[in-house]
């Protein structure tokens, strides 16, 4: 079980509304690399893994992926919450705002929803953990891209 | 005016500017070395994971979890709960805004 704290990892106050900033970063919330992937990822592949250390590892960062989650669903109500129907239309979110309103759904950039099967949970922990490594590998890329 | 009497204190506090000023620094200190400590210990957990040995992580990971408890409970003595684990006589996890809201909190 868990237990919530009320609290963000780490402080996130932004002042300049920017629904077009938010309609990429929201990729990294329900997007194929984004972390609610990363946390079903790791919270799946726990039941099936023989290893005690791989076992404690994938159950504690399975869980500190869903502070980053929080985190990420953070600046993107902070990046929205402000905007006008203008810039709503205008940053392309339009469509976004007809099924949503001003919740944060988990899609990818490209605007179709989290889709499970951007995980892998092979019942092999030696296959598991390598899809851990690549999709660690892509994380890092996704964050990459963004600071370009 | 004490901590305690001012403490609904939050960026839209009622209490005068000086005091308003006072109290948010001391407040966002506090809640600052919290975050530090949690993800210190959050860190330490995820290297002992596969270090369990490690006796100089693991005295670190104890100093931390001493000093997180003794300041998770002074600031929610006078701020409200950070978990619903903190008992309270009167409900006070409605009362302060959520992390999504809360700005530098």
């Amino acid at each position: 079980m868990w237990t919530y704290n009320k609290m963000l990892q780490y402080p996130i106050n932004i002042k300049c509304t920017d629904p077009k900033l938010a309609k990429v970063i929201i990729s990294q919330y329900g997007g194929p690399d984004g972390e609610l992937a990363a946390s079903l990822r790791y919270l799946s592949q726990r039941f099936g893994m023989p290893d005690q250390k791989a076992k404690a590892i994938l159950n504690d960062i399975g869980t500190e992926e869903l502070a980053h989650l929080e985190m990420v669903g953070t600046i993107v109500h902070q990046l929205t919450k402000d905007a006008s129907i203008e810039e709503i239309e205008k940053a392309g979110l339009s469509a976004y705002y007809t099924d949503h309103g001003v919740d944060v759904y988990p899609q990818a950039a490209a605007g179709f929803p989290f889709n499970a099967g951007v995980l892998a949970c092979k019942g092999d922990p030696i296959a598991n953990l390598q899809e851990d490594l690549a999709a660690d590998k892509k994380d890092f890329e996704c964050t990459l891209a963004k600071k370009l | 005016m004490s901590i305690e009497e001012n403490r609904n204190c939050g960026c839209n506090c009622m209490c005068n500017e000086e005091e308003h000023t006072v109290d948010c620094d001391m407040r966002r200190e506090m809640i600052q070395e919290i975050r530090c400590l949690e993800f210190g210990i959050t860190e330490l957990a995820l290297y002992l994971d596969t270090h369990p040995e490690d006796e100089k992580a693991l005295c670190l990971h104890r100093k931390y979890c001493k000093q997180l408890k003794d300041l998770k409970d002074k600031y929610q003595k006078v701020y409200g709960p950070l978990t619903i684990n903190y008992p309270c006589n009167k409900w006070r996890w409605l009362e302060e805004p959520w992390p999504w809201e809360r700005g530098n909190y």
